[in-house]
């Protein structure tokens, strides 16, 4: 089972971003389950998302505490709330940023995980390049589709077109596509994570 | 068709399928995808020979539930929280008149303090209300009990309630197989009505019943209730058999063959205790779970028959009766009678408290070493509670409880507590 919670704010996507995940892996033929952190959303206040990839059924509800990786949508999280909660040292964490790692101030997570599964993309200067709008949610998941590969670009684009008609939804593929171009060649050597349980 | 698909937009297509004639459903918090998605599919005309009537209350909505039922159209509407409750006084009155009315309840808590999230004290608290009710433990469930859920209601004329964990099943989006239309109607002839107001042949339903019969009509409201006892499990093997996965029924058992210990629940929360009990038996517990999927009418019987082998039962709830303890357990010790069986109650997951299988496989653990007390709130925040009580007597104006333990809470927070 792999285990990924998202990090954003009212209005930026974050659920979406976590349902896309999970019917992307669906289009790979996996077991994926997606669900917001429940609160009263309203925009710009902190929200998570979750979403959970297995090769077998998911019984569990509860909420993901430790995960396999956190998205950041938001980078203006970072000093707020602890986003990187319960994150283990073999951790992924992609933060949508066009800064890096150091310059966001985020050595400790460095320092105690492993540098190559961490990581920050700019999805949103790509997403304001190839959707013409600053919504960076689609494009991380192309970074996370690139670092973790737990679903296929493929999948993920068919998951993208089939809930965004049209341009809006060419434009988040390219978004997608680019973040994942962007992020593929830095991680070519990442292991295929472990979503088929022992 | 399988889908990746959310809770409440896969029961929307379901009872699509199911071709009701009459929705009826108020349109503000707490309310559903479920009702939204279905007002859509009505506009769009893809649900045919459906009116779609936007009510101004949910009193409204099941009184219009009521009417329309009482004209023999198959009638649907969905609900949640405050919205139950404001529904009650109807809700007697449909299971009273017999009318089939099917209706999802979004399980969420009730008010004060307001709460949107998951719990079961809504339905919980319609429990005696005449209606049958059946709680489901995934999506996909949720699609397949609905189905057989206008079977139940029309064919012994009761109406029945379609418990599912709001949020945490409805805001879900997980891999559900939505049966073809072909298949649904196989499955869900169209409805025939034991009563009917039809202008051709004018009758009267609903009359005053006085001492001389009211106690006749009331016993049979019991009787035709406990009717589904016998039904119940007859359509989820019809199901099973068309469809070729298990779904509904009285109850459902997971390695209970050899369990010292059972845990007793319902709704979504099973999932988790299934994991929970995967990892105890491998640490070498003796424990199972019983899966209620029937809550009204009760099947005493099952439930006895089921947990005769065990030592010890927990049952886990998400709603408790104020000033006793647990709804639950109380129907798990009459069922259980004179058995020689430790029980003991768990609250859990009150107004979205998030249920954890470390929390669980503690409980559980505590429950076979003789440490539970008869009720216990799992994970409660006992500083936060003494805090209070100590403010409480410290002064006469204390103040509100609610926003006294938020201030607690969010200065333990800020300080990085």
């Amino acid at each position: 089972m792999f285990e990924m919670r998202l990090h954003g704010r009212g209005g930026q996507g974050v659920v979406t971003a976590a349902e896309l995940l999970s019917i992307a892996a669906f289009n790979d033929g996996l077991h994926a389950q997606a669900f917001p952190s429940f609160g009263s959303e309203r925009t710009g206040a902190p929200v998570m998302s979750y979403c959970r990839i297995s090769d077998h059924e998911i019984r569990t509800r509860e909420p993901v505490n430790n995960p396999d990786a956190v998205l950041v949508i938001d980078p203006t999280l970072l000093h707020q709330i602890d986003v990187f909660s319960g994150l283990g040292p073999d951790g992924y964490a992609v933060i949508n940023s066009s800064r890096s790692l150091s310059e966001l101030d985020l050595g400790d997570l460095v320092s105690r995980g492993k540098a190559e599964r961490l990581l920050t993309v700019p999805a949103t200067d790509l997403a304001r390049e190839y959707l013409g709008r600053p919504l960076p949610n689609i494009a991380v998941l192309g970074a996370v589709a690139a670092l973790t590969q737990v679903v296929t670009l493929d999948s993920l684009a068919t998951a993208i077109r089939d809930r965004f008609k049209g341009k809006v939804g060419e434009g988040n593929v390219k978004a997608a596509s680019a973040a994942y171009e962007l992020i593929a060649p830095a991680s070519g050597q990442a292991r295929k994570p472990e979503v088929v349980d022992a | 068709m399988l889908k990746q698909i959310e809770g409440s937009q896969a029961v929307a297509q379901i009872i699509s399928r199911c071709r009701p004639e009459v929705i009826c459903a108020y349109p503000i918090s707490p309310q559903t995808h479920i009702v939204e998605a279905l007002s859509r599919l009505v506009k769009s005309g893809e649900l045919e020979h459906c009116e779609y009537v936007n009510v101004e209350s949910e009193f409204a909505a099941m009184s219009v539930a009521i009417g329309a039922s009482a004209t023999g159209a198959r009638t649907y509407t969905a609900t949640a929280s405050q919205g139950l409750l404001y529904m009650t006084e109807a809700l007697y009155n449909a299971s009273g008149l017999g009318l089939p009315i099917v209706m999802t309840v979004a399980n969420r808590a009730l008010g004060s303090p307001i709460n949107i999230w998951n719990d079961h004290s809504d339905s919980m608290s319609q429990r005696d209300s005449g209606w049958i009710q059946l709680y489901v433990e995934s999506n996909q469930e949720a699609v397949d009990v609905h189905m057989q859920a206008f079977r139940l209601a029309e064919e012994l004329s009761l109406p029945v309630m379609v418990c599912m964990d709001g949020f945490v099943l409805t805001h879900a989006v997980e891999r559900v197989e939505i049966p073809e239309q072909a298949d649904v109607d196989a499955f869900v002839p169209p409805f025939v009505p034991r009563q009917i107001l039809d202008p051709q042949d004018p009758m009267s339903i609903g009359a005053m019943v006085g001492p001389e019969a009211y106690t006749e009509v009331r016993y049979l409201a019991h009787y035709q209730q406990m009717q589904a006892l016998d039904l119940i499990p007859q359509l989820a093997s019809e199901f099973e058999q068309r469809f070729g996965r298990p779904a509904g029924g009285l109850l459902r058992t997971y390695r209970c063959e050899d369990a010292e210990t059972i845990v007793v629940a319902l709704g979504s929360v099973i999932g988790t205790i299934e994991d929970a009990i995967d990892e105890l038996r491998e640490e070498g517990m003796s424990i199972g779970c019983l899966a209620l999927k029937t809550f009204r009418p009760w099947p005493g019987e099952e439930v006895r028959s089921a947990l005769s082998g065990c030592k010890r039962v927990v049952v886990a709830e998400k709603a408790f009766s104020v000033g006793v303890g647990g709804i639950v357990v109380e129907n798990v010790q009459n069922a259980i009678g004179d058995l020689p069986i430790d029980l003991y109650g768990a609250i859990i997951g009150l107004g979205g408290r998030a249920v954890r299988k470390a929390a669980l496989k503690e409980l559980f653990t505590d429950a076979v070493d003789g440490k539970l007390a008869s009720t216990t709130f799992v994970d409660l925040d006992r500083d936060l509670v003494r805090r209070e009580l100590e403010r409480m007597s410290a002064k006469r104006r204390s103040g509100a409880h609610a926003e006294n333990m938020l201030h607690d809470v969010s200065s333990l927070v800020s300080k990085g507590v």
